[in-house]
């Protein structure tokens, strides 16, 4: 059963999906929680945008519960719906209609009295920089400004969650960043985010928390770090650039560090249980060594999910 | 069943005032509604200039010298106005409908719209009901273009009788592009491409109009026994005929109308010796009667308007939104 706890805004228990012999959902869990950025990762086909439509209640669910802002999608859609924004995979708007027409028929399908519909949209217009376009016709945007009216049509809705389903995909890398600089935005307001993507370095400096999909299955949950710790192992890993000293010798004494490699370009790999940054460089400086570089090693999220998926593949063959 | 088998909250009709109007001004300001429109009044002008020729002509008293300008089939080109509506009104409707729901998907608007507080009920009846309006709207202009047309040219106003006569074919004509309407809204929703879709409602049309009566023909002769033995075969025989000819709703269109334009008309059946028992050969029936005789056609219309959109609802339902 979910739990009644009031900073979830969504809560999946057992959520599955069956298409005749295909689980594609498989019994999920998930929680997001109130004013977080959440992704949901994985390859084409792992269950992503099926779990989204669930959470609408754009589709039957087969089993197992799910609850979006303490309602019940399958039998309150019109609520759910009213409080969450959607934005679909490559969104479409009316392209013969102007933008403001666009966003005018959904703020009549929300019901937002006449007199406030104008301000509303100049205003969600502006926050996503289409303000000078607003009358123009769709038909002549582009695909990242099309992304920005679906943005701007989540702002003008009021949403207290945003579902967005892979909202970079096939964006230039500077509406990528536009677009999740917008994100940022919703954030900050206290929208609750759901993001789904493949496109795993740009979620990676967006979310807070992310879910790996794999058939149908959440593989792994966490904050990207505690991902990384999970599949390549627990630690910080640093990068240490430096001359006149040997670096792996003085550094092996220092209280935390597990593991001092050599690369093929002559610098230094350490894991370690903490961070031990400083205590690295006052030893290398005191030992005489002069240190080039001491950089963090960000576990990437794009290695964790190639090796989650060669260790899938490995256990299955 | 799963849990989607419990109960719904909220009222279906969510947002039906919203797409009612977002379809109608779709409709009213695109383009195709202006070829179509125009094709219409083409296609009514010739029979009603031309029967309002002939009728000029026509020096004897006729008691609904007026609604002769629908029937009537003028000697230049042979085709009645309300001929030329059984072919025109299956066109137009098609035009309206074929790609309401298809071309959502294809715009991928529908999973974005359906992401609003609305069911899809409202989506689906609020696009029927935008065509049928538009359709209507068509119709009424039609129809006040031929009614002002003979009251200048005849210089006759018409009677009371005439009028409510004439109303009576334009609701009848409403409910048969309603019709069309659903039969392409059901291939909207059952085909993606809105190719398909046109191909396969035009077919429809088309198949109804030229083969059906061919093959109601051709069953008929079927069942003729080696020889007819008694009037009541003989009977039995028109009125299968007949039965088959209404499974088109071209037929049920042609029948009300004629019912209800030629007052003269006493049954839309074979004619019985007991029928015409104390009847005065020619002599116009009341409203009310013609009305009476004409109730089976109008209901089955509307009732297989209501049939094929229910049909398009249950299809529309069970569809996966993503494309």
């Amino acid at each position: 059963m979910p739990d009644s706890n009031i900073d979830n805004v969504i809560s999946a228990r057992g959520l599955l999906k069956v298409y005749g012999a295909q689980r594609a959902v498989d019994s999920i869990d998930l929680d997001i929680r109130r004013g977080e950025i959440f992704g949901l990762l994985g390859p084409n086909g792992a269950g992503k945008t099926t779990t989204i439509l669930m959470m609408l209640g754009l589709t039957d669910i087969s089993g197992g519960t799910v609850e979006v802002l303490g309602f019940n999608p399958v039998r309150e859609p019109l609520e759910v719906k009213r409080r969450v924004g959607y934005l679909p995979d490559a969104v479409g708007f009316y392209d013969h209609l102007t933008a403001r027409e666009n966003l005018t028929y959904t703020a009549r399908l929300l019901a937002i009295p006449r007199r406030q519909i104008d301000g509303r949209i100049m205003e969600a217009m502006e926050r996503v920089k289409l303000a000078d376009v607003v009358d123009k016709r769709v038909a002549t945007y582009s695909r990242g400004m099309r992304q920005r009216l679906g943005i701007a049509e989540i702002v003008m809705k009021k949403a207290e969650v945003a579902i967005l389903d892979e909202p970079t995909s096939g964006l230039d890398p500077h509406a990528t960043f536009e677009l999740l600089e917008m994100i940022r935005g919703l954030k900050r307001e206290g929208v609750a985010v759901l993001l789904s993507s493949h496109l795993l370095d740009r979620v990676q400096s967006v979310c807070d928390r992310v879910a790996l999909f794999n058939k149908g299955r959440i593989a792994l949950m966490g904050t990207v770090v505690e991902l990384a710790n999970q599949v390549l192992g627990a630690g910080h890993p640093l990068l240490v650039e430096a001359s006149q000293i040997d670096v792996a010798a003085v550094v092996r004494s220092v209280d935390g560090v597990q593991k001092v490699t050599r690369d093929s370009d002559g610098n230094w790999r350490i894991v370690a249980d903490r961070d031990v940054r400083a205590a690295v460089a006052q030893r290398i400086v005191t030992g005489g060594g002069s240190l080039v570089r001491l950089a963090d090693l960000q576990p990437s999220l794009e290695e964790v999910y190639t090796r989650y998926f060669q260790e899938e593949v490995r256990h299955a063959a | 069943m799963p849990p989607s088998a419990a109960v719904r909250v909220g009222s279906p009709f969510t947002g039906l005032g919203p797409v009612f109007m977002k379809e109608l001004s779709d409709h009213l300001s695109s383009i195709r509604m202006l070829v179509l429109t125009l094709f219409v009044i083409v296609f009514g002008a010739f029979p009603v200039a031309s029967s309002l020729q002939q009728l000029r002509t026509v020096v004897g008293a006729d008691a609904y010298l007026f609604l002769r300008i629908f029937t009537i089939a003028p000697e230049q080109i042979a085709l009645p106005f309300v001929q030329a509506l059984n072919f025109v009104i299956p066109l137009m409707a098609i035009g309206l409908g074929f790609d309401s729901v298809n071309s959502e998907f294809n715009r991928r608007t529908l999973s974005r719209v359906l992401s609003q507080p609305i069911y899809r009920d409202a989506l689906l009846l609020g696009k029927f009901l935008g065509g049928l309006v538009t359709l209507a709207v068509a119709l009424v202009a039609l129809w006040l273009i031929v009614f002002g047309a003979g009251l200048l040219l005849l210089g006759l106003p018409p009677r009371g009788v005439e009028v409510a006569r004439a109303l009576g074919f334009l609701v009848v004509a409403i409910a048969y592009g309603g019709v069309w309407l659903a039969v392409s809204m059901l291939f909207s929703v059952v085909f993606r491409s809105t190719a398909t879709s046109a191909l396969c409602a035009l077919g429809l049309w088309l198949f109804f109009f030229i083969l059906w009566p061919m093959i109601a023909d051709a069953i008929t002769l079927g069942f003729v026994p080696n020889e007819i033995r008694s009037v009541d075969q003989l009977l039995s025989l028109q009125e299968l005929s007949l039965a088959l000819q209404r499974l088109s709703p071209g037929t049920l269109f042609t029948e009300a109308v004629i019912g209800l334009l030629n007052p003269e008309t006493r049954t839309l059946g074979p004619m019985l010796p007991s029928q015409m028992r104390g009847a005065i050969v020619g002599a116009p029936l009341p409203l009310d009667e013609s009305l009476l005789m004409i109730w089976p056609q109008v209901t089955g219309l509307i009732a297989s308007m209501i049939v094929l959109f229910a049909a398009a609802y249950v299809i529309f339902q069970r569809q996966e939104v993503r494309a």
